[in-house]
């Protein structure tokens, strides 16, 4: 770890220190797949990664959540090693598909977590009857994960990653599969959540207006190999739907988009 | 299910008779051909079936008593039902145990795999003996060997697709589950068994269908005093005389093997009902 990185590290959910990956490396189907990668995610922050498809934003989201190790490089969550950091559960997760156990009803899956830590039935059912709250899905506790549309499944899947209150929330293309109105919404949900917990995000997405609603930076990746073009700062403050319409979110919105033309990247 | 079972039978008799009939009127032959049937239709080969269900009203002598032939058969098949749930059950929890070792275990994937395709190439009949006489030098109850080569045919069927239901996750379920640095064990009862759910349930309809095979083939084998493997051979060598007797005593057996069949159906049903997974 350099010397910079060490002295972020007090206040910081995830330090990413000249990180390489290589998948398949010294075989035919080798893939440089990110190469040089330093960032620092600082505590509470909300941090979106975009680029064009294949640039290694779910590789760099997999490599902080320790479901990859990097071929070169450390990365470091909440002052420890990302192996750790995942041992001691630290980790909320949130793909594109809700990824529900449908065998399980709503409550069952939001609870999958909390049974994992060996909560007990009544603590669980208090906590995923105020997640259920926190989604706006009261009354659905008791459904099976296919009776609910996919902007409601998603919403169970982010329930689920946030009913144990982890420090660090990872989201691939969490809303990719929404409808644009579905996706607004749910993007109003997140960061009023987030709001009212003091999780780090650490966010996917190709959408560019997604990137500006949501994030305090943007991370621009660009591809072949994956490495960071540029770290752009969103200063909006307080986020309403008026956010969407305002000169300032357009502003910063031309900012990530040219950013990406630079890259190679089409929305 | 048992409209399905009775349409089934309807068919089955109207076959039956159909071409009992159409081997009368052409002497054993092919309508309008010189060839001759596969299967000739004398009352011996192919009793009348108004006469093989008459049978099973018929009395027959049981030890001191006499009673009819179905009640003669459901005793000897609640025998042979016993002995086949012994060998279901064990069958099923080493089926079961295998794909879990397998599964946990590559090495033991491919050390075990083939020969438990192997172990299915032996043919029963030269098994059962084997398994009866280690089973006498045991001093085992025959009962517990014709369960165990009940469990041979069992196990199979099972291992190889709980197997496959355990390896059946998305890789996304998976790595939710590695998110969470959930152990092993609770992946394989969170995650592996419930998801193995769809394809366990037909192997147990198999396995349960094979567990009445094994154990009839086995009382067989064994030359014990009850079940419907005993009343198969009996009937069976005084097929000459009495054909429509071993006709009865199949049917008997036939039905055992639906009887264990709708049975596990019906333990599905509730399970999937319990998840709220219609039952199809
Ligand atoms: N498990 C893997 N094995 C081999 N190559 C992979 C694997 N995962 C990702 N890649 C490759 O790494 C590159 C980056 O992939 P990814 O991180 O999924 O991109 P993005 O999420 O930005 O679309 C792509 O070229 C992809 O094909
Ligand atoms: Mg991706």
């Amino acid at each position: 770890m350099s010397a910079d990185a060490a002295r972020q590290a007090d206040d910081a959910a995830a330090v990413i220190d000249g990180v390489a990956m290589v998948f398949n490396a010294g075989s035919a189907g080798e893939v440089a797949a990110l190469t040089g990668i330093d960032l620092t995610i600082r505590a509470g922050e909300f941090v979106t990664l975009i680029g064009p498809s294949g640039c290694g934003k779910s590789t760099l989201l997999r490599l902080i959540g320790d479901l990859l190790t990097p071929t070169v490089g450390t990365v470091s969550v909440f002052g420890k090693s990302a192996h750790e950091a995942r041992m001691d559960q630290d980790y909320g997760m949130v793909f594109q598909h809700a990824g529900l156990f449908d065998w399980r009803r709503v409550r069952a899956n939001i609870e999958l977590p909390l049974e994992l830590r060996g909560w007990s039935r009544a603590d669980r059912s208090a906590r995923s009857a105020e997640m259920l709250d926190l989604v706006e899905l009261d009354g659905f506790g008791d459904h099976y994960p296919r009776q609910l549309s996919g902007g409601m499944q998603q919403r169970v899947s982010i329930a689920r990653a946030l009913s144990f209150e982890p420090r660090l929330l990872l989201m691939d293309e969490p809303f990719g599969a929404l409808d644009e109105m579905t996706r607004e919404y749910m993007q109003g949900e997140l960061l009023r959540i987030w709001g009212e917990t003091d999780t780090t995000v650490v966010f996917v997405t190709h959408s560019i207006s997604e990137a500006a609603f949501l994030s305090n930076r943007v991370v621009v990746l660009s591809p072949r190999p994956g490495r960071i073009h540029s770290v752009i700062d969103i200063d909006l403050g307080e986020r309403t739907p008026d956010t969407r319409e305002d000169p300032e979110f357009f502003a910063m919105a031309t900012v990530i988009r040219e950013a990406l033309r630079s890259v190679g990247g089409t929305e | 299910m048992a409209l399905t079972v009775v349409a089934a039978v309807v068919l089955l008799v109207i076959l039956w008779e159909g071409y009992r009939w159409m081997g009368r009127q052409t002497d054993n032959r092919w309508p309008g051909t010189g060839i001759e049937l596969p299967v000739s239709t004398d009352d011996i080969i192919m009793p009348p079936a108004a006469d093989i269900v008459g049978e099973l009203f018929s009395d027959i002598r049981d030890g001191r008593s006499t009673l009819p032939l179905s009640v003669f058969l459901l005793k000897k098949a609640w025998f042979t039902f016993q002995e086949a749930s012994i060998g279901f059950f064990l069958g099923s929890s080493i089926g079961l145990a295998l794909a879990v070792l397998m599964l946990r275990w590559r090495v033991a994937e491919r050390g075990l795999l083939p020969w438990i395709n192997v172990s299915q190439t032996v043919p029963l009949i030269a098994l059962a003996p084997i398994v009866v006489t280690w089973g006498r030098q045991q001093d085992l109850p025959d009962i517990v060997s014709i369960s165990l080569i009940s469990t041979y045919l069992t196990f199979f069927p099972v291992a190889v697709s709980a197997l496959r239901g355990l390896q059946s996750p998305d890789a996304a379920h998976v790595e939710l589950m590695r998110s969470y640095a959930a152990p092993w064990s609770s992946t394989l009862v969170k995650l592996r068994l419930p998801a193995a759910r769809p394809y366990l349930f037909p192997a147990f309809k198999i396995a349960a269908t094979l567990s009445v095979v094994g154990a009839i083939v086995g009382e067989i084998s064994i030359g014990t005093k009850t079940g419907l493997g005993r009343a198969i051979l009996e009937f069976a060598q005084r097929y000459a005389v009495w054909p429509e007797r071993l006709y009865a005593s199949v049917i008997g057996a036939a039905f055992l093997g639906l009887a264990v069949f709708g049975l596990i159906s019906l333990v599905e049903r509730l399970v999937l009902r319990r998840t709220g997974e219609a039952a199809v």
